[in-house]
């Protein structure tokens, strides 16, 4: 990138080097923007030591040493054996909050990925057909957002719990009540993509690129897919980096109740259940997964708005 | 106007009535009601079937909810439990106004949800006033003074507020005012409750138990208020007019408040508008925590019992509450600003 190596002093030069110097991609164009947001960058290193921080972690401790129980030394303070503290039945909190926060990220990540499917599926169908599907589906979207998630997931939690047996997967079992917790997570908050996606094709599907391709007789479905859909890619990818965080959130909310994942399978979410009964006692329970949610909702979030910004293209100058 | 008002209301007819339908069918695969009623312990097999059948819960599913949604007046049921259907049953359905009884307390479930609303909307009210009007102060400052030491502070505190979970802000604060504030002997705040048994349901008492919730509640919404604000009077502070009311020697008060506040308001309603019915939803983990008497935790203890009469009013109630406050937003948005039509 030949921007990079301009020093000299003075707009006059550099708008010079500007037009001489090749046109940038598209993605160097990204870059350029996404490098200069500080808080953006900041959140991306946050976000990569928190994941080496769950994956390496697991390479210090085994999981079974995670789960093990042992009464006799319940409710310690942090201490040189156990840097976080135990919880209420002697686990090591410290080995608990890394694999905890595997779980944490893989409800967070693929619950996201459901409700961006979902999203763009509703959203993509809905702006492009138009008429009575669109219709259809954009009452189907408002119903979903008249109750609120919280209440719905409360039920859903009881209505699909204990139903989904455990998978073993890459040498673990993960206990069902993830898989029923990441389910309910998609299927309850695909509603803001689905209604950006709609938006998105509505003003797009105008376009004479689109006319040209429906002139030439595309198929309907390789519109939607390869010249519609990756025009609209910007909001998604927002969309769906925040929709990382909100449910690490909803996890936690619904485990913090009790009705999430089920022990001994760890979240951050999980382990601050009944944390509340130990505030004034055994602060540790819940100030290190506290805060580990904290920093990945913050990182995430701070990631969300440097996306936004360098992806917006009607901020095109870099 | 007008039209566009009731064509809403019909609109949302059918949706309510698909949300009954799908919460309905959730609300019967939730547990055994009998096995949780009451704390009484039923070991005969022939008095569960009894009670079964005296509660309606033999039926079809979609005979309940016919039940539940038009009552049973008019239909031979069997109360004595016996198997054989020979009186009319009481309940008037939903749609007459008579939401059931709760399995549990045996009281109408409006009464039950009754008594503890008053609670919530109290919390929810006065949180909503602490976040509008600290968000309005935060917000307009931070705009206008746009990237100075405050606005920078009061920005990286909003992020930090918008990703935390309430219970952390709940935890925290506990934590720090409550049992920190006792060790170091200063005067502390009470965390659970509503008020202090031993004085009494006073005024005082229930405000000062209030204080720790309604920071929490606030806390998280504050930042995304604040942040929402700013942008919009830094949108309206760029505009002809307000550089017009400038120049022509307005002085800076009147300018701000007069010209782009007002401006700057229009899409501060709709958030408020559409967040208010969310709020409740915000309770049901604050109540939780604080162990505030109101319709979250109402609705949370009554879901682990499998009450589904009592949750289903609760989720009704809330979701007409979204769609009619949805329908308000919408009207006060185009009667403050005229440039907004609906046809």
């Amino acid at each position: 990138m030949a921007i990079d190596t301009v020093t000299a002093p003075g707009p006059t030069q550099a708008s010079l080097d500007d037009l001489l110097a090749p046109p940038l991609t598209l993605r160097q164009l990204f870059w350029r923007r996404f490098r200069r947001h500080k808080m953006a960058l900041f959140g991306s290193v946050l976000l990569v030591v928190l994941v080496l921080y769950a994956t390496l972690g697991a390479f210090v401790f085994s999981e079974s040493y995670a789960n093990f129980t042992e009464t006799g030394i319940r409710l310690q303070a942090p201490s040189a054996a156990h840097p976080f503290g135990t919880d209420t039945v002697g686990r090591d909190i410290l080995a608990r909050t890394i694999y905890g926060g595997q779980i944490s990220l893989l409800i967070g990540i693929t619950a996201a990925l459901i409700e961006t499917f979902i999203g763009v599926l509703v959203g993509a169908l809905a702006g492009y057909y138009g008429g009575k599907l669109d219709n259809l589906l954009m009452r189907l979207t408002e119903t979903m957002l008249s109750v609120p998630q919280l209440f719905l997931l409360i039920v859903m939690a009881k209505f699909f719990g204990g139903k989904v047996p455990d998978l073993a997967l890459f040498g673990r079992t993960f206990s069902g009540s993830v898989i029923v917790i990441i389910g309910i997570i998609g299927l309850t908050s695909w509603m803001y993509v689905a209604r950006i996606v709609r938006a998105e094709f509505l003003s797009l599907k105008e376009n004479e690129f689109i006319l040209a391709a429906r002139a030439i007789g595309t198929p309907r479905w390789q519109i939607i897919l390869y010249h519609i859909l990756p025009n609209s890619i910007a909001p998604i990818v927002v969309g769906a980096t925040l929709g990382v965080a909100n449910a690490i959130t909803t996890e936690a909310y619904i485990s913090f109740l009790g009705l999430g994942v089920q022990p001994p399978t760890a979240t951050w979410g999980n382990m601050l259940e009944g944390a509340y009964n130990y505030i004034e006692t055994a602060p540790w329970l819940w100030i290190f997964p506290g805060i580990l949610i904290v920093l990945t909702v913050l990182g995430i979030n701070f990631l969300g708005d440097g996306l936004r910004d360098a992806l917006d293209p009607r901020s095109r100058a870099a | 106007m007008l039209r566009y008002v009731v064509r809403r209301l019909l609109q949302a007819i059918p949706m309510l009535f698909v949300i009954s339908i799908i919460l309905f069918i959730l609300m019967q695969n939730m547990g055994d009601p009998i096995a949780t009623l009451g704390g009484r312990r039923l070991t005969r097999s022939g008095d569960r079937e009894r009670l079964t059948r005296q509660l309606g819960l033999d039926k079809p599913i979609y005979v309940q909810f016919f039940y539940w949604l038009v009552g049973n007046d008019w239909a031979k049921i069997d109360l004595d439990g016996d198997g054989i259907a020979e009186s009319y049953g009481r309940r008037e359905g939903v749609l007459r106004g008579d939401f059931g009884v709760s399995l549990v307390s045996k009281k109408p479930v409006l009464e039950v949800i009754g008594e503890r609303l008053p609670n919530t909307l109290l919390l929810m009210g006065v949180s909503e006033i602490v976040i509008v009007l600290g968000a309005l102060v935060v917000g307009i400052y931070s705009a206008l003074k746009q990237y100075s030491v405050v606005d920078n502070v009061i920005t990286g505190i909003s992020f930090v507020g918008y990703s935390m979970p309430i219970f952390f802000v709940a935890l925290v604060s506990m934590y720090i005012f409550s049992v920190n504030f006792k060790r170091w002997g200063l005067p502390y705040l009470p965390t659970v409750g509503m008020f202090d048994p031993q004085v009494g349901k006073t005024p005082g008492q229930v405000a000062l138990h209030m204080i720790l919730p309604v920071f929490s509640l606030s806390f998280i919404y504050f930042a995304a208020y604040s942040r929402y604000i700013r942008g919009a009077m830094l949108e309206v502070m760029s505009q002809d007019y307000v550089r017009t009311a400038r120049s022509k020697g307005l002085p800076q008060w009147m300018v701000v408040y007069i010209h782009a506040f007002k401006n700057a308001c229009l899409p501060v309603v709709t958030v408020v508008g559409l967040d208010l019915p969310f709020l409740l939803a915000g309770a049901v983990v604050t109540e939780r925590i604080f162990a505030w008497p109101g319709m979250g935790r109402l609705f949370l203890d009554h879901v682990t019992r499998s009450d589904t009469a009592v949750v289903m009013g609760i989720l009704m109630l809330i979701s007409v509450a979204v769609i009619v406050f949805q329908l308000l937003t919408d009207i006060v948005y185009a009667w403050i600003d005229p440039r907004i039509r609906y046809e």
